[in-house]
Formats: C-alpha cells, structure tokens, sequence
C-alpha cells in the first residue's frame, strides 16, 4: 500500500483551504447562532484533512497526523456540547438566536 | 493512461472533494437551517470518505461515529430546540461586511495555497502502514501521548458536567425572598433590566409571592 502518484498532496492541502475559508466566511456572516457553531464544524474539519494528508503523505510510518485528528475530534465534540448548551442558555435569556443581539458585553 | 486503480482513486476523489466544497458552501450559505444541518452531516460523511483514502479507516470510523452519529443530531436538536421563525431585522453595514470578510477570506485561501504549493515537501515519505494503523495509534496513546490521552478524558467530563449545568432549565434553589422555587432564567429576565434588549418582545414575570 503505498501513496498515490495520480492524487497529489497538495490537492488535499486544497480541499482543506477551500473548506477552512468557507467556514471562516460563515462564522463571519452568519446571523443564527447555531450556523455559527456548524461553521466551527467546518474549520475544524479542514484542519483534520490537513493533519491526515500530512500523516499520510509525508509521516505514513509514525502517522503522529492521526494521533492528533483524533485529540481534535475529541476537542471538537466537547465544543459542540458546550457550545450548544450556552446557546441554549442565551435563547432561554434573550428568546432569540440573532447574533446581532447577543451585544450585552459590547461596550 | 495510467493504471486502472489510480484512476479509480482520481475519480473518487474528484466526486469527495467536490461534495466537501459543495456541501460546505451550502451549509453557509442555504437560508433554510434544517437543510444546512443536513448538508453538513453530508459533508462530514465525504470528509470520512476523505479519510479512507488516506488510509485512515480507524479516524474514518470514528468520524462517522461521532460527527455524523453525535455532534450532527446535537445541532439538530438544537436546531428543533430554538426553531423560530423570526425575522432578523437588517442591520446596518451588511453589504460592506459581507465584501470586507469575503476579501479576508479569499486572501487566506491565497495564502493557504501559496504555502501548500511552494513549499517543498519532503515527498515520497516512507509507505504508509495502512491497516496497521490502528495497532500505532494504540502504541501512540499508551506511550508518548498517554499525558495527552487522559487529558483528553478529564476534557470530555468537564464538558459533559458543564454542558449539563449550562442547558439544565430546572434550578432546585429557593428564593431567599419569597421561599418559592425560582427558575433561574425567568428570574434573570424579571430582576436585570440589561438582559432584556429593546427590540424583543417580552412578556413581564408576574412575581406574586
């Protein structure tokens, strides 16, 4: 089993760039709260991709890449779990999942 | 013309990366939530997919398994949990901040592209184990990342409690001043005049003691 010669690394390195900067984009714009959350999703897993080609690619022996996707994946569903329940906590406060109106330690 | 199997593997991750992008933006930019929960566990199921291809399968497993099979059906219940319809009113600078963030964006991507193909990597590594690497994870997480590894497990469970006492709605306290049962939110909404925003449409608590 070996690397393929006809999918290069960096195709994945752009997958991962494309996927990473669509989710910046979406935490940027977006107005509910739980997109904001799903484009976390987004970023972190264009991270993974990035850390598993490198494990694959150039590190296949000691694959340290998967190691690290895994702890990702761990921080990631811890995320997801407490993200969730603050935003649970601020629609029962403010009755609303408008980022525009989450303003309570704006200046 | 290259060798049957390559191809294959061309194609397939053509069809992967494709349905990543695709389903990436979807889930940014469809005005429907519900649809873009569901892209995303379709995303995620590619990203597997991903995975596969580099011989990953034990992280491809687990990736379904907890993304798609826990983290997916958490936004959708969060979703059915705080599902209304409302109107966002418009807020000002939107076009701007729209342009603005998508220039940021495509500036990063540039710079992501620029670093991945002008950097010489260190190609070909050595042969990747393959389906070994379940056993090298093993040796990994008992070994040189055991510190790490039981982190990670302390991590989960401060999560797991705070997770639990952020989205609990039931408060088993009584007010010191009537001696009733309180709930903590409606108390926060009657008593703090800064929690409540101008613009929402709130129902004043009738505290009778």
């Amino acid at each position: 089993m070996n690397t393929s010669l006809l999918v290069p690394l960096e195709a994945y390195l752009t997958v991962a760039a494309l996927l990473f900067c669509i989710g910046v984009w979406g935490l940027i714009n977006s107005r509910n709260a739980v997109r904001v959350l799903m484009s976390i999703e987004l970023m972190l897993n264009g991270v993974n991709i990035n850390l598993m080609a490198f494990s694959s690619y150039l590190d296949g022996y000691e694959i340290r890449g998967q190691v690290y996707a895994i702890f990702v994946i761990t921080v990631a569903a811890a995320e997801a779990a407490v993200g969730l329940a603050i935003l649970l906590s601020l629609y029962r406060n403010r009755d609303t999942v408008d980022m525009e109106q989450f303003n309570l330690l704006r200046w | 013309m290259p060798p049957i199997a390559e191809l294959t593997e061309l194609i397939v991750f053509v069809f992967l990366a494709s349905a990543v992008v695709i389903g990436a933006l979807g889930v940014v930019l469809l005005p429907n939530i519900v649809y873009a929960a569901f892209l995303l566990g379709g995303v995620f199921l590619a990203v597997a997919g991903l995975y596969l291809m580099l011989n990953a399968s034990f992280i491809a497993a687990a990736q379904v398994l907890i993304y798609v099979g826990a983290v997916n059906v958490l936004i959708l219940f969060a979703i059915m949990l705080v599902n209304k319809k409302e109107a966002m009113a418009a807020s000002p600078g939107t076009g701007l901040r729209r342009i603005l963030s998508s220039a940021v964006c495509v500036g990063l991507l540039i710079l992501l592209l620029r670093v991945a193909f002008t950097t010489p990597w260190a190609l070909p590594g050595p042969a990747p184990i393959g389906e070994d690497a379940v056993i090298r994870l093993g040796e990994h997480f008992f070994s040189d990342y055991l510190l790490p590894f039981e982190l990670a497990s302390v991590l989960l469970l401060m999560a797991m409690i705070g997770a639990i006492v952020l989205a609990r709605r039931d408060v088993f306290s009584t007010d010191v001043g009537t001696g009733e049962a309180v709930d903590q939110a409606l108390i926060e909404k009657a008593r703090s005049p800064l929690l409540v925003g101008k613009n929402i449409n709130q129902k004043p608590l009738e505290t009778n003691p």
